[in-house]
């Protein structure tokens, strides 16, 4: 009988599909990063799948410091930096809270928690647009609408669901004996929490931040609501530079601007590899 | 004192889950409520006028064509997602050689912004500039694709440009309950004579089960959600075409100040998040109240 | 017509040769166990055998055809696997049908078969069951229901019973081994468990490394193990094992023992082990050694007695239960001298 061959006609069948499929997928990569070293007169008489003839930096330059929204041409820096501000806060806090929240609910289980955290999960799943405006008044109520600190606390607001849910079931795994005889030992529940397991938390607080740094440097429709003018986040100022042009459209530069915007969560992503899938996969399995 | 300090620090700890939760999240959606059945236009008012905003709502031409469109969209993209991820995740669990360098192909645009997502599809798109020109330019002088300046046409753009963003998403999943599978019962299935296809349709797919329900709700709130992509691609254009009622209720939250419409479109966002997701939460409790 | 024959056979991973030159002949209707520490090839030797894992070299025949190319469900075989990898979503009827159903095989034919599979393995109370609603014992039996209706001649089993507490572990033994009483098929299994392979092999193949260091009926390994290895490695109690050289028709080291009725021919001078099992070792008071009684084990159907010699070496000796037991300290103790084991020190084989 004879050896089994490993080029059958199934195997190409799948190797064609899945390349045909990147294709697909990487396409719109390609589109962007050609554009954006191409010169206008080349957009306008050539086409998208073209290789750039001439390499041109003078769009890149263009989108970071002098792309015009309706109001001002400084380019999407600002809105860089102004994320980064934001993101940062943004991050260490949901994470701490969703820590400690796990934590609570895992090792304290006080009475009612539970419920809290029921409704907590649910809140995960109300569209933005029920919360949107008590929360506007809420915060114009507070001073803090329409600024930093305003942005930070809304961010604070949608992420701890996510948060504490990635915590609880962590802390789920790690056995009660282990809190138990931390107890004996004389530990209180913030010297438990700090010196025991927080130090255990590495792993999940990493995949916490990626999944963090992700959502709100994506983010959009908060930042413009709640960030306050000179604090707009680059995402809602990429939309400006892009959708409220007069004149002619620099498509080079658009998409200059549109990949520094989404740079910082690309890297995140190719670095962070299996942690961001981890992320994804923690996320799904809710409750 | 110290005994009832160990019993009140727990829950002061929980302030903030306490106050995110009564206050950020029942009162909000409570308030809105509220809101939805009074005559609040820019300001709110306490003029209580019962179920009007709704009749008004469902009456209204373009809050219809934005149901409209999320029927078309909410279909397409989650069938879309859920077929493209499964053979992605299918076809990549075959022991192919690359399959890093793929994963990553099929998953960084669930690492890109909404926003980037459509406004790289808006190029793309575009007739003038985008793949209706190349193509012209390559030859095939009487291809047209203005899909995204068609009135009819636009809401399905937005599934293109959705789907490539979310499938990736669908692949993750799938592939890890794919890899979940015990390896045995493929060796045992290999005894049994059973072809490929039949081993996935007939054994995997159903042990898929909870993947599977896990990945429809995720994709459906993402449905219901769906703003920033509108934004970025078409403005909800060309006119109110490819509006969605996301965007519809945000529109009239802040532009068009017309709070107790809005609010009663959030409602029935809400009501319909719930119908999604209260199946899936009642049959999660059942199977864990089962394995207990 | 169900047996194997295995020729020269290789098999290698990623540039690793676990298997070389393997040559094994399984005789219809046997029970042949393969038995080893973990890491020493018996599984993938069988999942060769199964068409699971591609050779790299050599020839495998079932039945009298040349397998070693064909696929698993082609080669007449029915395997029964360690995790039972049964089917979650389908009954057991469905378990036991699908490969049946897949294959074109009659409704009728189908039915009957699986009705005779439960009725061996009293299976019919649990036909419609699910995997999940079943005991670890009752899957395995499904399991093994599974492998009978394909109405193979030759069954292979991947450590069937590892993941089953001692006590079902013993009473599927005990039905497997009635199972090949009355089907009388060819069975392969795969075990690390010495008891398992002893109770129900009628050949054991020892293998270490890939390599196969003994062929035998359970009481020709157990007695006379071919190397050092399937010595220590057969034997609940392990076998007492002490180092010395033949000397003048003796074997001169921490014992002194006469060789007279050694079978085999050591040289004299050569550097050699003598192998002792604790139940051929005895407390007697009229015994030619000294040892010190250190501790004794009351294990209820027999003691085990933990011996210290002169030099500080180590014996454990079996007693029956109820023998006259001298408390902790020096005692004489005396070996069934027919059955000794003596293996050279440096080829470790017997001698």
């Amino acid at each position: 009988m004879k050896r089994r061959s490993h080029f059958t006609p199934a195997r190409i069948g799948v190797y064609g599909f899945l390349l045909f499929a990147a294709a697909f997928f990487l396409a719109p990569l390609y589109v962007m990063l050609t554009t954006s070293f191409k010169s206008m007169d080349e957009i306008r008489l050539g086409q998208i799948f073209a290789l750039p003839q001439a390499f041109s930096l003078n769009a890149w330059r263009a989108a970071w410091s002098e792309a015009c929204t309706g109001v001002s041409c400084e380019g999407v820096s600002g809105g860089f930096w102004n994320s980064v501000i934001i993101v940062v806060p943004s991050t260490i806090l949901p994470i701490l809270i969703g820590a400690l929240n796990g934590y609570c609910l895992s090792f304290w289980r006080p009475r009612g928690a539970n419920l809290l955290f029921a409704i907590l999960m649910l809140g995960a799943f109300i569209p933005i647009q029920v919360m949107i405006y008590p929360l506007v008044k809420l915060e114009a109520a507070l001073g803090l609408y329409s600024s930093l600190p305003g942005i930070i606390v809304v961010h604070i607001v949608f992420s701890m669901p996510m948060m504490t849910l990635l915590f609880r079931n962590y802390y789920a795994a790690i056995p009660l004996e282990l809190f138990k005889a931390a107890r004996i030992d004389g530990g209180g529940f913030w010297r438990i929490f700090v010196q025991l397991m927080l130090p255990m938390s590495v792993p999940i607080a990493i995949v916490a931040t990626i999944m963090q740094v992700t959502g709100v440097w994506n983010d959009y429709i908060l930042g413009l609501v709640f960030a306050g003018r000179e604090n707009l986040p680059m995402t809602v100022q990429l939309n400006n530079v892009i959708n409220t042009t007069t004149g002619e459209r620099l498509y080079n530069v658009n998409m200059a601007a549109t990949i520094l915007t989404s740079a910082v969560p690309l890297m995140v992503y190719l670095i962070s590899g299996r942690w961001f899938v981890r992320g994804i996969t923690a996320g799904a399995v809710k409750g | 004192m110290k005994a009832l300090l160990r019993r009140v620090t727990p829950w002061t700890a929980l302030l903030p889950l306490a106050i995110t939760v009564l206050v950020g999240y029942f009162g909000a959606a409570l308030w809105s409520l509220f809101i939805s059945m009074t005559s609040s236009r820019t300001f709110p008012s306490t003029n209580f006028v019962g179920l009007e905003q709704y009749e008004r709502l469902f009456d209204n031409e373009r809050w219809q064509l934005a149901l409209h469109n999320l029927a078309i969209y909410g279909l397409l993209f989650i069938v879309a997602c859920m077929v493209i991820g499964f053979l992605l995740a299918v076809f990549i669990d075959q022991k192919v050689r690359g399959e890093g360098l793929l994963r990553v192909a099929f998953l960084y645009p669930y690492a890109m912004s909404f926003v980037a997502t459509g406004l790289v599809w808006q190029w793309v798109l575009n007739p003038d500039s985008g793949l209706q020109n190349a193509m012209q330019h390559l030859g095939w002088k009487d291809f047209t694709f203005d899909w995204i300046i068609d009135q009819d046409m636009a809401i399905y753009t937005i599934v293109i440009a959705s789907v490539w963003q979310a499938s990736g998403l669908v692949m993750a999943l799938m592939l890890a309950g794919l890899r979940s599978i015990d390896e045995e019962i493929w060796k045992a299935a290999r005894l049994d004579g059973v072809p490929v296809w039949r081993v996935y349709l007939s054994i995997v797919l159903p042990m898929l089960g909870a993947t599977l329900a896990t990945v429809f709700v995720l994709l459906s709130t993402a449905v219901v959600k769906a703003f920033d992509v509108v934004i970025a691609m078409t403005q909800g254009g060309p006119g109110t075409a490819s509006d969605l009622p996301a965007k519809f209720i945000m529109d009239h939250l802040f532009g068009r100040a017309n709070l107790g419409l809005a609010s009663a479109g959030a409602m029935v966002l809400l009501l319909t998040v719930l119908i999604i997701v209260a199946p899936l939460l009642y049959a999660r409790s059942r199977r864990k109240e089962a394995r207990t | 017509m169900s047996g194997v024959k295995i020729s020269d056979l290789a098999i290698s991973f990623a540039g690793n040769t676990v298997i070389a030159g393997l040559n094994l002949e399984v005789h219809e209707g046997e029970f042949l166990v393969l038995l080893g520490p973990s890491g020493c090839g018996k599984s993938t030797l069988l999942h060769s055998i199964a068409g699971l894992i591609d050779v790299s070299g050599g020839r495998i025949d079932i039945g009298g055809e040349d397998m070693t190319w064909a696929e698993p469900s082609e080669r007449g075989i029915g395997m029964v696997f360690q995790s039972y990898a049964l089917y979650p979503n389908m009954s057991v009827e469905g378990n036991m049908s699908f490969g049946l159903k897949v294959a074109g095989v009659k409704k009728d034919e189908i039915r009957r078969r699986v009705a005779e599979a439960a009725a061996l393995l009293q299976l019919q109370p649990l036909l419609s069951r699910k995997p999940s609603q079943l005991s670890g014992g009752q899957r395995q039996r499904v399991a093994i229901g599974r492998a009978l209706v394909r109405q193979a001649g030759i069954f292979l089993f991947d450590e069937p019973l590892s993941n089953l507490d001692a006590k079902l572990r013993a009473e599927l033994r005990h039905e497997l081994k009635l199972l090949h009483r009355k089907l009388g098929a060819t069975m392969i299994y795969v075990t690390h468990d010495q008891t398992e392979a002893m109770t129900l092999a009628s050949r054991i193949v020892v293998m270490k490394s890939g390599v196969i260091q003994q062929i035998g009926a359970p009481t020709e390994v157990y007695e006379k193990p071919a190397n050092r290895f399937v010595a220590g490695f057969l034997g609940a109690t392990a076998m007492n094992f002490v180092s010395g050289q033949v000397r003048g028709g003796r074997f001169e080291g921490a014992l002194s023992v006469d060789l007279s009725s050694y079978a085999g021919k050591p040289q004299e001078g050569q550097q050699v082990v003598l192998g002792l099992r604790p139940e051929n070792l005895s407390l007697d008071p009229h015994g030619p050694w000294e040892a010190q009684l250190q501790l004794l084990e009351p294990m209820g159907s027999h003691h085990v007695a933990w011996l210290r010699l002169a030099d500080g070496s180590e014996l454990s000796a079996i007693l029956p239960a109820g023998s006259a037991v001298p408390p902790e300290g020096p005692v004489r103790i005396a070996a069934d001298l027919n059955a000794l084991s003596l293996f050279d020190a440096t080829s470790e084989h017997r001698v």
